[in-house]
């Protein structure tokens, strides 16, 4: 199958480019790059003029929840929302059940995804068995099967040695550490951030430390041991300085934030919304600026979803027994834009933080538009305007705190593998 | 009505004004709890449910006894040995009962926000008889009464709040409300015990006992929750006694006319020494009298009554 997307702007960070041009899809890849370029036959055509053009975004953190958990969101669902938020790939946490912590379960998660045929999915395997932080998983095996990193994500990695072995460990196989920044000890029974807002709600807060604490020690162990971490879901200002640190002293450290992490912060929580109880827990608006000062320097790499769709029964309870997560594939590149439309980030870095920065961390390919890589593209209507409604998402869970909100920039098309799998108007195409 | 709502979930937002109406329905209140026949039918036909997730006697028995003398109907319905523990969720539970139409829900939980997530769901009147650590109205508003009573003018005393502050959901409500009366409020207690923040409330946070207690008008001691966590906040309840209980000589410092009040119940020996409790400047137990008037106003109020009690 042939595309010729024309008239579009292409903002392709990988090249730096950002010019006016079409571009031809051929037999799942790129196949080249121009100006005026014509469609020759059997070449359909897509008008993307007013269209921004840029690579199929990666999200290196979110949960499709299958097997165990095809109440809140299967892969098939996962991936279709996915796709209508502009991203082509996924790398899906091992927290299901069974977790993810042997080939069987990352083959039965690809063979999901294979049938959907939709987003690609890189399953994350599990750093020890059945997620208890006690012994390693079988790593090896979960990279042959298709795994592309490792994490107990949900879950920190309470002992230090075990989190020493895995980093140690993992780079036989070339799988990337993710790490659940959390120390539990310090984080106890909290479910919101601690701070004036949990003090007047009387709601048990989760202090920044048990973030610091987590990252101080494994920033500890890569100085010592080598290898690399990469660091889920950054939270805070505080991370944020500890990891440009480590950088600046040429620790392999990465990391990721998440869009409600630069949007909001802890007021939202008040009148105890549970669509806004998020691990880990809205910071500051001290924190929101010290992570956008961070994606804006680079410090944070990525930018990642979190994506953890919950039933709504999971979350229409008490603040203190619902679930935590946010369901981010379809609000997660407008949100971004909001950086962008607010003068905070460049809209190459902020393309860069979803496309190539994420493939280069986890060594996927995709996350470029030069001619031979994948033809993963995501074109986005920049004027657009919708207010977040979630009863229209595709996937499962209307888990989020953003509703009512009006946001700027619309996926328009969605191509994976030279196939356009989503349409605006049409949806969805199997 | 109480302040703009049909609810009494806090007492955040709640003005001077709003909070000096209730006080005084709740003095027209008191009358009637002194006659011989202590009841009036300005609530006849109306249903109030008492929903108590958590143990409680002193509170549901105030409520139901508000409700009684106004000729209300009062339902109790403990949260234990029932339906929630076969599983059935908060929100179903309020469901069903709202699906027998009663006027007002008075819920405790130990969650906090509870009663906040039943006013969004069902029609009825919801008032907060205590969510976890949040809020805890009806006890702020009677111990504001209680002090109004006393003292006349609450504006400028120094009125401080002692003991657990973090887990305590009348601190949260009296913080709000006797700071709406333009009282000075400061609190204190073991820095363990003392939340981040709190100053956000508009309080003085004091650390060292001693010193908050100093010229303080009204002293309002907390209890030591033993069946929650606050335990494992202080060494022992020995040591707790020792630096952070009100005693005699204590109380030498605070002003002279000084009101000493408890939510109850109290543990002798280890927040007030019982010759505290049961001395000249306790009003523990005109706190707990002004409760069921208080409770009486509230239910009033919410269930459509005007300022003035008529009968």
């Amino acid at each position: 199958m042939k595309w010729l997307i024309s008239g579009g702007r292409i903002v392709d960070p990988a090249s730096g480019r950002d010019e006016a041009a079409d571009l031809l899809l051929e037999d799942g890849s790129i196949k080249k790059t121009g100006q005026g370029l014509t469609a020759g036959r059997g070449v359909k055509k897509v008008d993307a003029s007013g269209l921004l053009v840029v690579p199929g975004l990666i999200d290196m953190h979110c949960h499709l929840r299958e097997p165990g958990f095809e109440y809140k969101e299967t892969v098939a669902s996962g991936c279709a929302a996915a796709v209508k938020g502009g991203i082509t790939s996924v790398m899906c946490m091992a927290n299901t059940d069974p977790v993810n912590d042997c080939a069987s379960v990352t083959a039965h998660i690809l063979d999901k995804a294979s049938q959907a045929g939709l987003a690609r999915v890189y399953p994350i395997g599990a750093i020890t068995k059945g997620m208890q932080g006690e012994s390693l998983a079988e790593m090896g095996e979960l990279a042959q099967s298709g795994c592309v990193a490792v994490s107990d994500d949900g879950r920190p990695v309470p002992s230090g040695d075990i989190m020493r072995r895995a980093i140690e460990y993992a780079a036989a196989f070339g799988l990337l550490v993710i790490d659940h920044a959390e120390d539990l000890s310090i984080a106890g029974e909290g479910v919101m951030h601690e701070g004036f807002v949990s003090t007047m709600l009387g709601l048990e807060g989760i202090p920044t430390a048990a973030a610091l604490s987590e990252i101080a020690r494994n920033i500890a162990l890569v100085r010592e041991f080598g290898r690399r971490i990469h660091i889920a879901h950054v939270s805070t200002r505080s991370e944020a300085d500890q990891i440009r640190n480590a950088k600046a002293e040429g620790l392999a450290i990465t990391a990721e934030t998440c869009p409600h992490f630069f949007t909001l912060d802890h007021e939202a929580v008040r009148g105890f919304d549970t669509n806004a109880k998020v691990n880990p827990p809205l910071r500051t608006a001290d924190d929101v600026e010290g992570i956008i000062e961070g994606l804006a320097d680079g410090t944070i790499d990525a930018i990642a979803t979190d994506h953890a769709p919950h039933h709504r029964d999971e979350k229409d309870r008490e603040f203190d027994l619902a679930l935590f997560g946010i369901s981010g594939f379809e609000t997660a590149l407008a949100l971004t834009l909001g950086l962008v439309q607010k003068g905070r980030l460049s809209l190459m870095d902020a393309i860069a933080k979803w496309t190539v920065n994420p493939a280069r961390v986890a060594g996927l390919p995709g996350g470029s538009l030069a001619d031979g890589a994948l033809a993963d593209v995501t074109l986005v209507d920049m004027d657009a305007q919708w207010t977040v409604d979630p009863t229209v998402f595709l996937s499962k869970g209307k888990n989020t705190p953003f509703t009512g909100m009006k946001l700027k920039g619309e996926v328009a098309n969605t191509f994976v593998g030279g196939r356009m799998v989503y349409d605006r108007e049409k949806g969805i195409i199997q | 009505m109480i302040g703009n709502s049909n609810h009494l979930l806090g007492l955040d937002g709640l003005s001077r004004d709003d909070i000096t109406r209730v006080l005084n329905a709740a003095a027209g209140m008191k009358e009637i709890s002194a006659r011989k026949i202590k009841k009036v039918p300005t609530l006849r036909g109306k249903t109030i449910v008492n929903l108590f997730f958590e143990p409680s006697t002193r509170t549901r028995t105030s409520f139901e006894i508000a409700a009684k003398r106004l000729s209300a109907d009062a339902v109790n319905f403990s949260g234990s040995g029932s339906s929630t523990s076969k599983g059935e969720t908060l929100v179903d539970t309020a469901r069903n009962i709202e699906a027998m139409a009663p006027d007002v829900v008075i819920i405790r939980h130990k969650f906090s926000g509870s009663p906040y997530m039943l006013a969004d769901r069902l029609d009825c009147s919801i008032v907060n008889a205590g969510d976890g650590s949040h809020q805890h109205p009806s006890q702020g508003l009677l111990d504001i009464f209680t002090a109004r009573e006393k003292k006349g003018d609450l504006t400028g005393l120094k009125v401080v709040i002692a003991g657990d502050i973090t887990h305590s959901r009348v601190a949260r409500s009296n913080i709000y409300g006797f700071t709406a009366m333009g009282a000075n409020v400061h609190v204190t207690g073991p820095p363990t015990m003392v939340p981040v923040g709190i100053e956000a409330m508009g309080v003085t946070v004091q650390p060292f006992f001693e010193a908050a207690i100093e010229g303080a008008d009204i002293i309002i001691m907390l209890r030591i929750q033993l069946e929650r966590k606050s335990g494992m906040l202080i060494p022992s309840l020995r040591e707790y006694a020792r630096f952070f209980g009100l005693n005699a000589e204590r109380l030498e410092t605070a002003n002279k006319d000084v009101l000493v009040m408890h939510p109850g119940p109290i543990n002798r020996g280890v927040e007030i020494s019982s010759e505290v409790a049961d001395g000249p400047y306790s009003v523990v137990l005109d706190q707990v009298e002004n409760g069921v008037a208080v409770r009486m106003a509230i239910l009033y109020l919410l269930s459509g009554g005007i300022d003035e009690v008529v009968d």
